[in-house]
C-alpha cells in the first residue's frame, strides 16, 4: 500500500538498524472538522473505492454506524453518539473514525516483526502486510484500537492514510470527496494553524470549549479533529481524552526488552544444539509409511 | 431553486425546514457550511427529526409532521405584530396594497364559495377590485388602512396564529418556536438575507403547495426575494429532476411550464386569450404576455411545416384534456381497470407511489407493461413473489411485461438542469454493457415502427403521428446535440426587428437570420418564423455553440454567479427576479451583495437583470415581471386550490382528530379542497387505532431505489429500519436493535428498530404526540438486504395543487415483531 522510497522510511517496526536519513519530507496532517461533519460516509465509500475494498453487506444494529465497527476492509468508519447536557439539549456527535497516525505509534512499538510497521518521515504510520505475522500486538499498542486482523489472510490492517496517494502529490481520498470541506489535507504546520482559527473561529460561535485535538501523549498526531466540545473527548464515541500507549508495550519495549531479546537468544541457540546433536527435524512420509 | 447553491454562501441566516440538506444533499451543503464559516452565517433547522442538518446547526426546532403552515402562519404573525417586515418592499413590491373583492372572507375553516360536494371552491370572490374607468386595473390602497386591501387581510389572517396555539398545534415549545421566529424576522432589514432550503419534506403533503407558499410570503415580507443569499430554494432530488419539470413531463403543461390545452379550448384563438393575460396595473411588463410566441414556436419544434398559419399551427393536432392525468389519477384508473398497458420509463411506482398494495392490484389489471430502466426494478418484478415483501400469486396475474434496459446517466451524452436551474452539458463516460440503450433510442425507434403502422394502416386520428417533425440524422436515434439544437430553438426565416418608432421609414433590422440557431427567447415569434422546443431553455446552444458545456471558473463579482459556466434559464439570469434585490430607486438594498443596479441609463450588474434593460425606476414597472401584477403575491387570488392564504389543515391521517384552528368545523379537519377517491377515504386511519404521527424520508447512504443495488452504498446502510423516541420504545418495550412490526390502515412492514434521541414526544392539545421515522431505499430487488417498500404503509391522497402524495404525514402502530 504504498509508494514511498525506503528513504523516506523514519522508523521500522522490531528493527534495530538506524532509518536513511540522506533526505526527509516535510510531515502531514489530515484535519477533520467535527463541527461541519454531516456524517455522510462518503470518506467511507471513497476509502472502499480507492483501496478497492468491499464491505461486507452486514446488520443493523440499532444505530447508524455501519458496518457497525473497522474491519480489515473498513479502515474508516463514522461513528454517531447521541449526547444530551445537563439542560437536555441534544447534540448528535459525529466522529469520523480511522488511523491517528500519531508521532509517537504504539503499534509500531509493539510490533514484533520487523518491517511490518513503518513511519515515514511525513509522518505516515503504515503497514507493510507482507512482513506481518498477525500477532496482534498492534492492536495492544494502539490506544485508539484501530488496527484489525483479518480472518482472511490473518494480517493487520488501517487507514494508510492514502499513502501511495501522498506520495505522488494527492491528498488522501477521503479528504478529495469531503462534499463540505470538514476533512483538509496539508503539512502539519499548516492544518495546527487551520485548526487554532478554526478553534477560535467556533468559540467565537458560542462553542467555548472548542480546541484542536492533537494528543501529547502519543506525540500529536498526524489525524488531528477541531471539536465542539473538546473537553469532553469520550462523548465522542469514545475518543479518548489523553491518550497513551499501553504500558504492556513500554514495558516491553523498556524493561523487557533485554529480557525478550536474551529469551530470543536461547530459543535460537537451543534449536541450534539440537540441530547438532538430533540432526534436521523430518517429517515423515504419511504416504509411504502406508504404502509400505 | 430561485437563487443557486452557490449563492447560498451569500446567505446570513440559513433556514433548513421541510427538508434535510445535509442528509438528501451532502454536497450543496458546502455551501451552508460556506456561509456559516465565512459570513458567520447561522443555520436553523425544524424539523419532526433532529437531523444530521441539525447535528451541524446553531438551533434546532422539533415540529409535527404536517404542521408547517401552522408555524409559518405563527411566524407571519409574529413579523406582523412586531413590525418586523421590510416595508418599503413590501409597499412596492407585493400586492400588500391592492383591495380585494369586498365579498371575499374567511370564515370557520373555509375560504368564501366552498362546495363540499365537490371538494371544491368557486373562486369567484378571490379576486382583486378592478376600476373600470381604467383599463381595469386593480385598485390599491397606498396607505394599506383599507379593510379590503391584502395587507390588512392578510394581518387579520394570521393574527389568529398566536404562538401558544401554534405550539398546541405544532407541539414545538412556545420558547423555540419565538426563538426560530426571532432569527427569521431578524432578517427584515437590508442588510440581513435569509435563504430557505427545503424539499419534499414541504412538497409531499396534502397543503404541500401551501407549505411552499407560506415561505413564499415570508421571504416577501422581509424582502428577502430576488436578493444575492436570499429567494425560496426547492433542492431537487434527482439530477435531472429539474430538467424533467421545465421540459414538463406531466399532461397539465407542455415544455417550459405552457398550460396545455383541454377540452374547454376548443380553438386556438380561444386557448391562447386564455393562457395571455392583460396588464393588472399601469406600464408593468406582464411577461406571460408573449405566451403565443412561446406556444407557437414549440408547435413549429414539434410539427414543422405541418404546423402553419392555415392550420392554426396544428393546434387541431394537439391532445386536450379531459380529465386529470396526474400521477395518483393514472394510478387509479389503473386500478379501476381502466388502462390496458403502462409504459414505465425510468420511474418504479411500484415503490414510489403510495399504498403498494393497491399499485400492485392496478399493475395486475394491465394487458402489458413496459419498463424502461438501467436496473432491475420492484415494478417490472411486481408479479414475482418474494414472500413477505410480495406476497402475490404469480399464477393469477396474466400482465405481461417487457424489460427494456436503457443507459445510466455516465453511459450517455446530453444535459443536466440542476437545483440552480443550470444546464450542464456531459459526455458519456463509458459504454453501455450488454443491449442496453438510451431513452432517446427506444423512444425514438418505438415512435418510427409506430408512425410505419399509422402510415400503414390509418387510425382513428393519425394525424398528430404521422405530422410530427422528425428531421434528425438517425430517426432511429436521435443525437442528444440534435435535441439540444432543438429545443433552444431556430430562425425559420429572418427575424425582424420591430419597426423604430423614431424612424418609421427605415427599413426593419435583421435580427437573427434564417437557418441560424436563436440567442434568446426574446427572439421568439407567433407567426411561424421562429421553432423553440421549450422557450426557457432558449439560449443554450445559441449560434455561438453550446452553452451548456462552458465551463468558465470565472466570477468576477466574487458573489458565486460564475456567468459562464453552463447555461441558467432563463436568459442565463442566476437570480430569479433580481430587480427586487434593487430598492425603488435602483440602488442595491445591500451594496456589498450587489445583483444588478440602475446605472442612470441602465440595468446592469453581475447578474442578468430580470427586467427590461431599459426600463428604468421611474417607469414604475415592478419587479415580478411574470405576473401580470408586476409585484409578489401575498395574496394569490385564485391560483390556489384551498385558498389564496395558506391555512393550517391537517393531514388526512391526524393524530390530533381535530383542527385547532376551527375545532368546530369537522369539514375542515384536512385540505377541504384535495381530491379523495372512492375508497380512498375508507383506508384512512382513525387516531384510536393508529395513534403514531409518522413520515417516510431518505439517507444519505442511499439514492432512492437505486443505490441498494451498489455494494459499497448496501454496506454503509445494509438494513430497513426505523426510527422511534426512547420514549416510546420504553412504553412499548421495545429494544434498541429489535425487530418491530409499523401497521398503517393499508399494510404492514417489519424492520429493524433503530431507538433514538433524536425523536421527541410532542406535546400536542394537551396529550403526548410519538413520531415514527420511516427511511425509503429498501425494497426485495438489489444487493442490500431485502425490506419491505416503505409505501406499503402510505396513503393514496395528494396535494390539492400538485397531487403531490401525502407521504410525509400519516398514522402507525408500533409493536414488537
Amino acid at each position: 500500500m504504498t509508494l514511498q522510497s525506503s528513504l523516506d522510511i523514519q522508523a521500522r517496526s522490531a528493527t534495530t538498524t538506524p532509518s536513511p536519513s540522506v533526505r526527509s519530507s516535510a510531515a502531514v496532517a489530515k484535519l477533520i472538522d467535527e463541527s461541519k461533519c454531516i456524517g455522510c460516509k462518503a470518506c467511507q465509500v471513497a476509502c472502499q473505492e480507492w483501496n478497492e475494498l468491499r464491505e461486507e453487506i452486514g446488520n443493523n444494529v440499532g444505530v447508524y454506524d455501519n458496518p457497525s465497527d473497522l474491519s480489515a476492509s473498513s479502515w474508516t468508519l463514522m461513528r454517531f453518539a447521541e449526547v444530551e447536557d445537563k439542560d437536555n439539549n441534544l447534540s448528535w456527535l459525529i466522529r469520523k473514525d480511522g488511523c491517528m497516525h500519531c508521532a509517537d505509534p504504539g503499534c509500531l512499538k509493539a510490533c514484533p516483526a520487523p518491517g511490518a510497521i513503518v513511519q515515514y518521515s511525513n509522518g505516515i504510520v503504515d503497514f507493510k502486510q507482507e512482513a506481518c505475522i498477525g500477532c496482534g500486538n498492534c492492536i495492544t499498542g494502539c490506544p485508539f484500537n484501530i488496527p484489525r486482523i483479518s480472518k482472511k489472510d490473518n494480517k493487520a490492517y488501517k487507514c494508510t492514510l492514502c499513502s501511495d496517494r501522498v506520495a505522488v502529490g494527492l491528498e488522501p481520498a477521503c479528504v478529495k470527496t469531503c462534499p463540505t470541506g470538514a476533512i483538509t489535507f496539508g503539512s502539519k504546520e499548516d492544518m495546527v494553524s487551520y485548526g487554532e482559527k478554526r478553534t477560535k473561529e467556533l468559540q467565537e460561535r458560542g462553542y467555548a470549549n472548542a480546541g484542536l485535538y492533537n494528543p501529547a501523549g502519543v506525540g500529536g498526531t498526524h489525524v488531528m479533529y477541531v471539536l465542539r466540545h473538546a473537553d469532553k473527548t469520550e462523548q465522542y464515541s469514545g475518543l479518548p481524552k489523553d491518550p497513551s500507549i499501553s504500558p504492556l508495550v513500554s514495558l516491553w519495549k523498556g524493561a523487557f526488552k533485554p529480557l525478550a531479546l536474551l529469551g530470543m537468544g536461547v530459543t535460537a541457540l537451543a534449536g541450534f544444539f539440537h540441530y547438532m546433536k538430533v540432526g534436521p527435524n523430518e517429517v515423515e512420509d504419511e504416504k509411504s509409511r502406508e504404502e509400505a | 431553486m430561485t437563487n443557486s447553491w452557490v449563492d447560498i454562501k451569500n446567505a446570513d441566516l440559513v433556514l433548513i425546514m421541510g427538508g434535510n440538506a445535509a442528509e438528501a444533499h451532502p454536497c450543496g451543503f458546502k455551501w451552508v457550511t460556506e456561509a456559516m464559516q465565512q459570513r458567520n452565517a447561522k443555520l436553523v433547522v425544524v424539523d419532526p427529526r433532529f437531523t444530521r442538518s441539525a447535528a451541524v446547526a446553531d438551533y434546532y426546532a422539533p415540529i409535527r409532521v404536517g404542521t408547517d403552515i401552522a408555524f409559518l402562519a405563527g411566524v407571519i404573525n409574529y413579523m406582523l405584530s412586531n413590525d418586523k417586515v421590510h416595508m418599503e418592499y413590501v409597499k412596492t413590491y407585493t400586492n400588500a396594497t391592492f383591495l380585494v373583492n369586498d365579498k371575499f372572507s374567511f370564515e370557520n375553516g373555509f375560504f368564501t364559495g366552498y362546495d363540499e360536494g365537490k371538494r371544491s371552491y368557486d373562486k369567484s370572490t378571490w379576486g382583486y377590485q378592478r376600476d373600470k374607468s381604467k383599463d381595469e386595473f386593480v385598485m390599491v390602497d397606498e396607505t394599506m388602512q383599507s379593510p379590503n386591501c391584502v395587507y390588512q387581510l392578510m394581518k387579520k389572517h394570521y393574527s389568529r396564529y398566536t404562538p401558544e396555539l401554534v405550539s398546541k398545534i405544532c407541539g414545538t415549545p412556545k420558547d423555540a418556536f419565538l426563538k426560530v421566529a426571532g432569527f427569521i424576522a431578524g432578517t427584515h432589514t437590508p442588510d440581513r438575507v435569509m435563504t430557505i432550503l427545503y424539499a419534499l419534506g414541504w412538497t409531499q403533503h396534502s397543503v404541500g403547495s401551501q407549505n411552499i407558499r407560506a415561505m413564499a410570503m415570508i421571504q416577501l415580507l422581509l424582502g428577502n426575494m430576488g436578493r444575492a443569499g436570499g429567494g425560496v430554494n426547492a433542492l431537487r432530488g434527482h439530477a435531472n429532476v429539474q430538467g424533467i419539470t421545465d421540459m414538463c413531463l406531466y399532461s397539465e403543461v407542455l415544455p417550459g411550464y405552457l398550460g396545455a390545452p383541454t377540452d374547454a379550448d376548443t380553438t386556438r384563438e380561444d386557448y391562447l386569450k386564455v393562457r395571455t393575460p392583460k396588464p393588472l396595473r399601469p406600464n408593468q411588463m406582464n411577461f406571460p404576455q408573449n405566451f403565443p410566441k412561446w406556444h407557437t414556436s414549440l408547435m413549429k419544434a414539434w410539427f414543422g411545416d405541418a404546423a402553419n398559419k392555415d392550420n392554426n399551427f396544428a393546434y387541431d393536432m394537439m391532445p386536450k384534456r379531459d380529465t386529470a392525468y396526474d400521477a395518483l389519477a393514472i394510478f387509479e384508473r389503473m386500478y379501476q381497470g381502466k388502462v390496458n398497458g403502462f409504459l414505465c420509463q425510468g420511474f418504479n411506482p411500484l415503490a414510489a407511489i403510495p399504498n403498494k398494495k393497491k399499485l400492485g392490484i392496478a399493475f395486475a389489471k394491465l394487458k402489458f407493461l413496459v419498463v424502461m430502466d438501467p436496473l432491475q426494478t420492484e415494478t417490472a418484478e411486481f408479479w414475482k413473489n418474494f414472500t413477505d415483501f410480495n406476497n402475490v400469486e404469480t399464477d393469477k396475474i396474466e400482465t405481461e411485461v417487457f424489460r427494456l434496459p436503457a443507459t445510466c446517466f455516465a453511459e450517455e451524452t446530453g444535459s443536466f438542469t440542476n437545483s440552480s436551474r443550470v444546464l450542464q452539458w456531459h459526455q458519456r463516460a463509458t459504454e453501455p454493457p450488454g443491449e442496453a440503450k438510451t431513452d432517446a433510442e427506444i423512444m425514438a425507434s418505438l415512435f418510427m415502427r409506430m408512425r410505419d403502422l399509422y402510415k400503414k394502416d390509418g387510425g382513428t386520428f393519425p394525424d398528430a403521428i404521422v405530422n410530427m417533425a422528425w428531421a434528425y440524422s438517425n430517426p432511429n436515434n436521435p443525437a442528444p446535440e440534435e435535441v439540444a439544437r432543438e429545443f433552444n430553438g431556430k430562425a425559420l426565416g429572418d427575424v425582424m426587428a420591430p419597426p423604430d418608432p423614431k424612424n418609421p421609414k427605415e427599413p426593419p433590422k435583421v435580427l437573427v437570420k434564417a437557418g441560424e440557431q436563436l440567442p434568446g427567447f426574446a427572439m421568439l415569434r407567433d407567426d411561424g418564423s421562429t421553432s423553440c422546443g421549450n422557450w426557457l431553455y432558449c439560449g443554450s446552444w445559441s449560434q455561438a455553440g453550446n452553452n451548456m458545456a462552458r465551463r468558465d471558473t470565472s466570477d468576477p463579482s466574487g458573489l458565486g454567479v460564475y456567468p459562464n459556466w453552463g447555461f441558467s434559464w432563463p436568459a442565463n439570469r442566476r437570480v430569479l427576479y433580481n430587480r427586487a434585490g434593487a430598492d425603488p430607486a435602483g440602488k442595491p438594498w445591500d451594496p456589498k451583495r450587489k445583483g444588478i443596479a440602475w446605472n442612470g441609463t441602465a440595468w446592469a450588474g453581475s447578474d442578468v437583470p430580470d427586467i427590461a434593460p431599459a426600463l428604468g425606476p421611474d417607469s414604475g414597472a415592478g419587479p415580478f415581471i411574470m405576473t401580470p401584477e408586476g409585484v409578489g403575491r401575498l395574496f394569490a387570488v385564485g391560483l390556489m386550490a384551498e385558498g389564496p392564504f395558506p391555512e393550517h389543515y391537517e393531514p388526512f391521517e391526524t393524530p390530533v382528530g381535530v383542527n385547532l384552528m376551527c375545532p368546530s368545523n369537522a369539514k375542515a379537519v384536512s385540505n377541504p379542497a384535495a381530491r379523495v377517491y372512492k375508497g380512498d377515504m375508507e383506508q384512512f386511519g382513525k387516531m384510536a387505532e393508529f395513534p403514531y404521527a409518522a413520515t417516510t424520508y431518505r439517507l444519505t447512504e442511499h439514492h432512492h431505489f437505486w443505490t441498494k443495488n451498489a455494494r459499497a452504498n448496501a454496506a454503509t446502510q445494509p438494513a430497513q429500519f426505523v426510527e422511534i423516541g426512547d420514549e416510546l420504545a420504553k412504553e412499548k418495550g421495545i429494544a434498541n436493535g429489535q425487530m418491530v412490526k409499523v401497521r398503517s390502515n393499508r399494510g404492514e412492514i417489519k424492520a429493524v428498530a433503530v431507538v433514538t434521541k433524536r425523536i421527541k414526544a410532542l406535546e400536542v392539545n394537551g396529550k403526548k404526540v410519538h413520531t415514527v421515522g420511516i427511511p425509503i431505499h429498501w425494497g426485495f430487488i438489489g444487493l442490500a438486504k431485502s425490506g419491505y417498500l416503505s409505501n406499503t404503509l402510505t396513503p393514496f391522497v395528494g396535494d390539492a395543487n400538485s397531487q403531490t402524495p401525502e407521504f410525509k404525514a400519516f398514522l402507525v402502530n408500533v409493536e414488537k415483531a
